[in-house]
């Protein structure tokens, strides 16, 4: 068992009862919100697309920071590896989509 | 491509990255079985290194997958269920090397 990250990412936690993140598994079902829904199209369009394999999706929920991964819902941290991969690879600019955010809020959108 | 290993072959997990793994780190090989023995249960066949195609290269050249099968009371201190229990966990070629009896 090892901690360094290059050979143990921070997802890798399973059967690890002594993990920080360690908890107990919610049996129910997950109710989806529509943004969950309209992230997991975005992402199968951009797969089908040949922009993010879903491979590059795992990599970009593997490198979010600790805090963040540990906070963040199933779907917050798709969304997080879709705009890290866009602007890694120059299809959105670092600060584009929080610029458009703020437009849209100050439409009252 | 011909796979290195066989059903029934005994066979170890690199205890560390191997080697030629490719791409950043996105490593699908769980903790929990590195550096224990198993037996290949089945030749899944080839498929693009997952390492590779998480850093946005082709993943190529393809690598072998396996699913090995471990003894539960091997990987689990306490392990509290029976103890035939088996886990199989899907493994690429680049992480496997020949386990001797």
């Amino acid at each position: 068992m090892t901690t360094n990250p290059e050979q143990r990412g921070l997802h890798d936690m399973g059967g690890d009862p002594d993990h920080r993140w360690s908890g107990p598994v919610p049996r129910g079902e997950h109710v989806l919100a529509p943004w969950e829904k309209e992230v997991d199209a975005i992402r199968t369009i951009l797969g089908r697309k040949g922009l993010q394999t879903a491979d590059e999706l795992r990599l970009g929920i593997e490198r979010l920071p600790g805090e963040d991964y540990a906070r963040l819902s199933y779907y917050e941290r798709w969304f997080r590896s879709i705009v890290y991969t866009m602007e890694l690879k120059g299809i959105l600019r670092p600060g584009q989509l929080a610029a458009k955010l703020a437009e849209l809020k100050a439409r009252g959108a | 491509m011909s796979a290195r290993f066989r059903p029934g072959d005994a066979v170890r997990v690199t205890a560390e990255r191997p080697a030629i793994s490719v791409g950043r780190p996105h490593i699908r090989t769980p903790h929990y079985v590195r550096g224990q023995r198993g037996t290949v249960a089945e030749v899944m066949g080839p498929f693009r290194n997952p390492e590779g195609l998480a850093a946005g290269e082709d993943g190529l050249p393809k690598q072998v997958l396996y699913r090995v099968r471990f003894p539960q009371p091997q990987l689990w201190r306490g392990y509290a269920g029976p103890a035939g229990d088996t886990l199989e966990v899907e493994i690429y070629e680049h992480w496997l090397e020949p386990a001797h009896a």
